[in-house]
């Protein structure tokens, strides 16, 4: 347990953990990624299942881990294929793990594959199993388009049909309405907003200016560059895409200029909008995937893990005005099972849907109204401090496919702790439905 | 100036309604408010941020702004000295009052007026002022959130640029209609030229309120704003800072010419433009709505035909004229009868949605109903959008299937009119459960139940519910005729029990009649008015008696409209005569809706509580087209056939036997056709003055609404009491008298309305 303010007691708290009596320590082992690219480019032919694989198999390979090691696989995805709605189970076959690993699928927005990682933690710390694999996949090159309702109730219909007489009358009444396609939304359901606009009120209820997003993505995009250009960026793996070159970086790091950026108009809410396709994160494919485990039988395996994954919380709010508020509301509630402070707290990875959205949950960790007035707090947690925020980049510049993101914060968390020192750090992230999500972890004595 | 107004609805209908904000009038004379710049203003004040002025208007002394003397003086005040600041470029015109821009006009300014010319002259004023703004060298931009309606929406329309909030409550619309006046600062000169000749007709015309986003399609404001959730303030104080700020970007962006004033014109708009300027298309357009409003008002509303010549005088003669028309109309309109008792009926549905009777010890959140007929489902519908769990109980599954799907269907048609998302009405019906036991009565906090009318029956009905209900638990009757302490004869706590009249269709009709007895506790009374007003109802408490006062009232006259069919009018005819009296609803076709066993039900019920008074036609008409079946509307044939998917009806032509067997001859003195409407009219409004005189009812305020909103009294005519100040006791008496010496006590003036006609000093209404 950790109070410290005074620095005498910090330096003297420092060695203790969040290990809890008779709870198991979990740690991560390892974690990898396929490089995230723009929806559209290198990996446009393949199917969901097959970034999974490839992350899967880049796991195995990095980990030497004998392929029938695992007891479980769980996998994280937004968007279905229809043809592969268990993809967590085609991509483990796929990649070659024995087919007596049972394996499925989650799904919870932008979190889907933390929900992955935290039903893992649930099954070790039940005794159910001992290693996880879980991870997320999200392929937005290629999404279910359906024919319309009218359409596909004619088409089922004439399946039953038992008559030439009675097919052709449905064939016959098929109108050029009938033919319209239905695309999946990105709005939400509930409130029927798309979920840029709903940022655009975000930020402007936050009174976040069209500067401070312009800067924030400015920042992600230059953060992640130097990280990429200084080798940082272990996680990802390079992945030979069939019939096309091999991929081994992230294609969506872009940083611009504040003078190219401020060009842009509005995406959502024009024309007084504040939130733009730069400021915005982008649709990305990208499939991540990481090795979970007991201490001890990591250890017994002869790994040395990179964390220990420690407390966390899942939240939900108004899915229309606070849609994208997740990490303002999971920060304080994990720091306050964890017993810490936002001071204890050294590595900070935030999955930065929108500069806007980033912005507008640091303002609100920072107020009092807010906390008083919305989180039953008497005083707020505070802002991260920025020196120890999102220092290699976040889902604005490295992209964010969705059901892959969370994989990929905890893994940086623990190699920034690794390679930056420091003793715990936080995920949070928000996602659709006004959910959001936060885990502190901690970093694995060296 | 034009009128204020939260009137909503159709002014043709009995059926008008009032927003949540209620204008409060008040003489402006307190000051209490430190304002920024001038401290001798208090209900409008400006700031300049860079080079655009910020104008704020709050009227301190009320929960809405209306543009009253002093909010207007103050206003030309802020006006001249922002014309003359050097430092201002531009101005933005936005309330500091979270939710409402302006409600309108002060409807005193009318009132205290004594001849048209004075209020001419008030119109004139209005007129000039927004002419100032209108050719104002600063742009000027309105930024609503909130109702922008009258006079406001004509101030809004007068500046160069309007954004609005796309909040539920932002609300745009010309309600003068309603109140039997027309829009008279410029309104019927502005919006032909801004929204096009047939909408500016249907907006002036209905009255109707318009929403945000479709006055963004219509092109009456430029752009939207949307509202904000939580942030760093209060979601409404966030807002209207943000529409500030956004009307403050649109200010200078047209100063320095980013935005452009002249729009550029589509196709259609072009087309349109060129058939609305051949002569010949207006005066189809101008001939087409007369004929409309014609055949809808039966001429009895003045306004109307008002609006459409104010319209066609700036259309067809120039702006001087039409100014000049809708000023001088505007004055004739103020000063009519009919604009008089709408604007009466307007104060009286105001008052009658306060609770007079205080806030209740506690609220009810769990609401039981008994039966899912139309009328429990019809509760139901009204309750479980208000955030009541509402429990819906019948008999039968089939009973109780048939009222789950009504309340669905009333909540989708809903979600098919885009007033809320599919989302919202899955989420509204979640509270609602439909059961075929008691159980979970034990939570509940009051019960309403709507089973057959039959005493045994609410007897077996009490004594079941009362012994699975909480103490605290409220038993509400409704009930159309039974005396509410016969039903609470088999209560064991009569304290509890009280009626609650509901009016079908109940999601349609806007009056609750609550009946007290003598034992209804004042707390019982003011939870029922407080759920009530949650089911957004308009509220009558009246005294317990045979048939309330409502059914009390439309009785007499359904057995006099029972006679005159008996003496061989025709059911068209009869039809025609009431409607042409003001009535919505004809007669004949009222005593179909209503349904003939009810009304055989309630008229022989009535007629043995209050003997040969109640006489007139024969009780066995009604009761032999019972026995054929002939129910009324609800069994496809009663007065007239009915034919589904069909809106003509014609006459049942079985009727006519049955008539004919009770033919009466009918005494050419008493069977003009005026004298035909009197003999209804009359009847009905001496039963309403009795009710007064004998306590049943509050007050004539109560009275008047009562009529109008649950009977469809003519609302021209204000309802029975405002009718006797306006038409005169005496001559009343008079035609009354005349039918009594025929007809007898069925006419026998009560004594209230002798000693009105006595003394022509005595009124209901100041």
């Amino acid at each position: 347990m950790k109070w410290g303010q005074p620095l005498s007691l910090t330096l003297l708290v420092f060695s203790t953990t969040l290990a809890k009596p008779g709870v198991k320590n979990i740690v991560l082992v390892e974690g990898v990624r396929t490089p995230f690219l723009l929806s559209g480019t290198t990996y446009a032919d393949l199917m969901p299942h097959d970034l999974a694989r490839a992350a899967l198999q880049g796991l195995l390979h990095k980990t030497s881990l004998p392929k029938d090691a695992v007891d479980y696989i769980i996998y994280g995805t937004v968007i279905q294929e229809v043809k592969t709605s268990n993809v967590a189970r085609e991509a483990s076959l796929g990649a070659g793990f024995s087919d007596k690993i049972p394996s499925h699928t989650v799904t919870m927005a932008c979190i889907s594959s933390n929900v992955a990682m935290t039903t893992g933690v649930g099954l070790i710390t039940a005794g159910q199993c001992d290693t996880i694999v879980a991870g997320g996949v999200e392929f937005m090159s290629d999404v279910p388009i359906r024919h319309s309702r009218k359409m596909r109730k004619t088409m089922l219909a004439l399946n039953r049909a038992k008559t030439l007489g009675q097919r052709l009358s449905l064939i016959g009444s098929i109108r050029m309405a009938h033919l319209t396609p239905e695309l999946p939304a990105v709005a939400e359901f509930s409130t029927a907003e798309t979920m840029g606009h709903s940022a655009d009120r975000l930020a402007a209820a936050f009174g976040v200016t069209r500067l401070e997003q312009d800067e924030f993505a400015l920042r992600s995009h230059t953060l992640a560059k130097q990280a990429q250009d200084a080798g940082l960026l272990s996680d990802v793996i390079s992945f030979k895409v069939p019939g096309r070159d091999t991929v081994a970086k992230d294609n969506g790091i872009r940083p611009s200029s504040m003078e190219q950026l401020a060009k842009l108009k509005p995406a959502f809410i024009k024309p007084h909008g504040t939130v733009t396709a730069a400021n915005s994160s982008f649709l990305t494919d990208g499939a991540s995937a990481v090795l979970i485990m007991s201490e001890e039988k990591a250890l017994a395996m002869g790994y040395k893990p990179k964390a220990y994954l420690r407390d966390f919380v899942f939240v939900s709010q108004d899915p229309k005005d606070q849609l994208l508020l997740g990490p303002a509301y999971g920060t304080p509630k994990v720091l306050a099972r964890a017993g810490l402070t936002m001071d204890d707290i050294d590595v900070f990875e935030f999955h930065e849907a929108f500069a806007g959205q980033i912005m507008a949950n640091l303002k609100a960790l920072d107020s009092d109204w807010f906390a008083q007035t919305y989180m039953g707090r008497k005083v707020k947690v505070g802002a991260p401090a920025m020196e120890k925020f999102n220092l290699w980049g976040g889902s604005l510049s490295l992209g964010h496919p969705f059901g892959a993101t969370g994989c990929r914060l905890v893994t940086t968390v623990a190699h920034r702790l690794l390679k930056e020192g420091g003793q715990y750090g936080l995920v949070a992230a928000c996602a659709a439905g006004g959910q959001g999500h936060a885990m502190v972890i901690e970093a694995y004595p060296q | 100036m034009s009128l204020s107004s939260t009137l909503n609805g159709s002014y043709l209908t009995p059926r008008l309604r009032i927003n949540k904000v209620l204008p409060y009038f008040t003489s402006h004379t307190e000051t209490h408010v430190s304002p920024k710049i001038d401290s001798s203003r208090t209900h409008v004040n400006y700031e300049v941020k860079e080079d655009v002025a910020v104008i704020r208007m709050n009227d301190p002394t009320s929960k809405v702004n209306t543009l009253s003397v002093q909010m207007q003086n103050e206003m030309i005040e802020v006006f001249n000295e922002v014309l003359a600041n050097d430092a201002v470029q531009s101005a933005v015109l936005i309330s500091s009052k979270p939710g409402c821009f302006i409600a309108g006009a002060d409807i005193n300014m009318i009132q205290a007026c004594n001849t048209s010319e004075e209020v001419t002259k008030l119109s004139q004023e209005g007129q000039k002022m927004f002419a100032r703004i209108e050719n104002s060298p600063k742009p000027i931009v309105a930024a609503i959130n909130g109702p922008c309606l009258g006079g406001g929406l004509e101030f809004a329309i007068a500046c160069q640029y309007r954004v609005a909030t796309k909040s539920k409550k932002t609300v745009l619309g010309t309600p003068e209609v309603m109140l039997g006046l027309l829009p008279g600062a410029g309104g019927t000169q502005r919006l032909p030229k801004m929204v096009g000749i047939p909408g500016a007709f249907d907006m002036m015309l209905t009255g109707r309120n318009i929403r945000a986003d479709k006055a963004k399609k219509m092109g009456l404001v430029h752009q939207l704003v949307d509202p904000l959730g939580p942030g760093l303030k209060s979601p409404e104080e966030r807002t209207i800072e943000y529409l500030e700020e956004v009307a403050i970007q649109c200010a200078k962006g047209i100063v320095n010419k980013k935005i452009s004033l002249t729009k550029e014109k589509g196709m259609m708009q072009k087309v349109q433009d060129y058939v609305m300027g051949i002569e010949f298309v207006r005066q189809q357009i101008y001939k087409t709505v007369t004929a409309k409003v014609m055949k809808m008002s039966k001429g009895l509303y003045p306004a109307p035909l008002k609006i459409i010549e104010s319209v066609k005088a700036g259309l067809e003669q120039g702006p001087d004229s039409g100014y000049l028309a809708e000023a001088q109309n505007f004055g004739k309109l103020a000063m009519t009868s009919e604009s008089n008792a709408l604007i009466g009926l307007y104060h009286g549905q105001v008052a009658c949605k306060k609770n007079r009777f205080g806030v209740p010890e506690r609220p009810v959140k769990n609401l039981a109903i008994l039966g899912a007929g139309l009328m429990g489902a019809g509760i139901a519908q009204v309750t479980v959008d208000k955030g009541i769990h509402t429990v819906l109980k019948d008999t039968t599954v089939e009973g109780l299937s048939r009222g789950q799907q009504q309340v669905y269907k009333g909540l989708n048609d809903k979600t098919k009119k885009k007033t809320i998302t599919s989302f919202e009405r899955d989420f509204t019906l979640a509270s609602l459960t439909g059961q075929l036991d008691y159980s979970g009565f034990e939570k509940a906090d009051m019960v309403i139940e709507a089973v057959f009318e039959d005493l045994n029956i609410k007897h077996r009905v009490i004594k079941e519910v009362e012994a699975v209900i909480p103490p605290h638990c409220i038993f509400a009757t409704n009930t159309s005729a039974l005396p509410i302490k016969d039903i609470a004869a088999a209560s064991i706590r009569p304290e509890k029990v009280i009626g609650m009249h509901y009016f079908s269709p109940v999601d349609k009709m806007q009056l609750l009649e609550i009946i007290t007895t003598d034992k209804t506790s004042k707390d019982t009374t003011a939870s029922a008015v407080a759920v009530g007003l949650k089911q957004g109802k308009v509220i009558i408490v009246v005294g317990d008696g045979p048939g309330f006062y409502t059914t009390r009232c439309l009785a007499p006259m359904l057995a006099e409209a029972v006679r005159l069919l008996q003496e061989g009018v025709d059911p068209k005819k009869l039809d025609a005569l009431t409607t042409g009296f003001g009535f919505p609803v004809g007669a004949a076709t009222l005593a179909d809706e209503v349904g003939i066993d009810v009304a055989a039900h309630v008229a022989e019920d009535l007629g043995k509580a209050f003997g040969s008074r109640f006489g007139g036609g024969n009780v066995e008409v009604l009761k032999t087209m019972v026995e054929k079946g002939f129910k009324g509307r609800k069994s496809g044939k009663g007065c007239y056939v009915y034919t589904p998917g069909l809106k003509s009806k014609d006459v049942n032509p079985d009727i006519e036997d049955v008539l004919g067997k009770y033919k009466l001859t009918p005494n050419p003195l008493v069977s003009s056709d005026s004298d035909v409407q009197y003999r209804l009219v009359s009847r009905f409004v001496n039963e309403a003055v009795m009710c007064l005189q004998e306590g049943i009812l509050n007050g004539p305020v109560e009275g008047d609404i009562g009529a109008v909103f649950g009977l469809g009294f003519p609302p021209c005519l204000g309802g029975p009491f405002r009718f006797v100040d306006t038409f005169g006791a005496n001559k009343l008496v008079e035609k009354m008298k005349r039918y009594e010496e025929v007809y007898g006590n069925h006419f026998t003036p009560c004594q209230l309305l002798l000693d009105h006609a006595k003394d022509s000093s005595k009124r209901f209404h100041k």
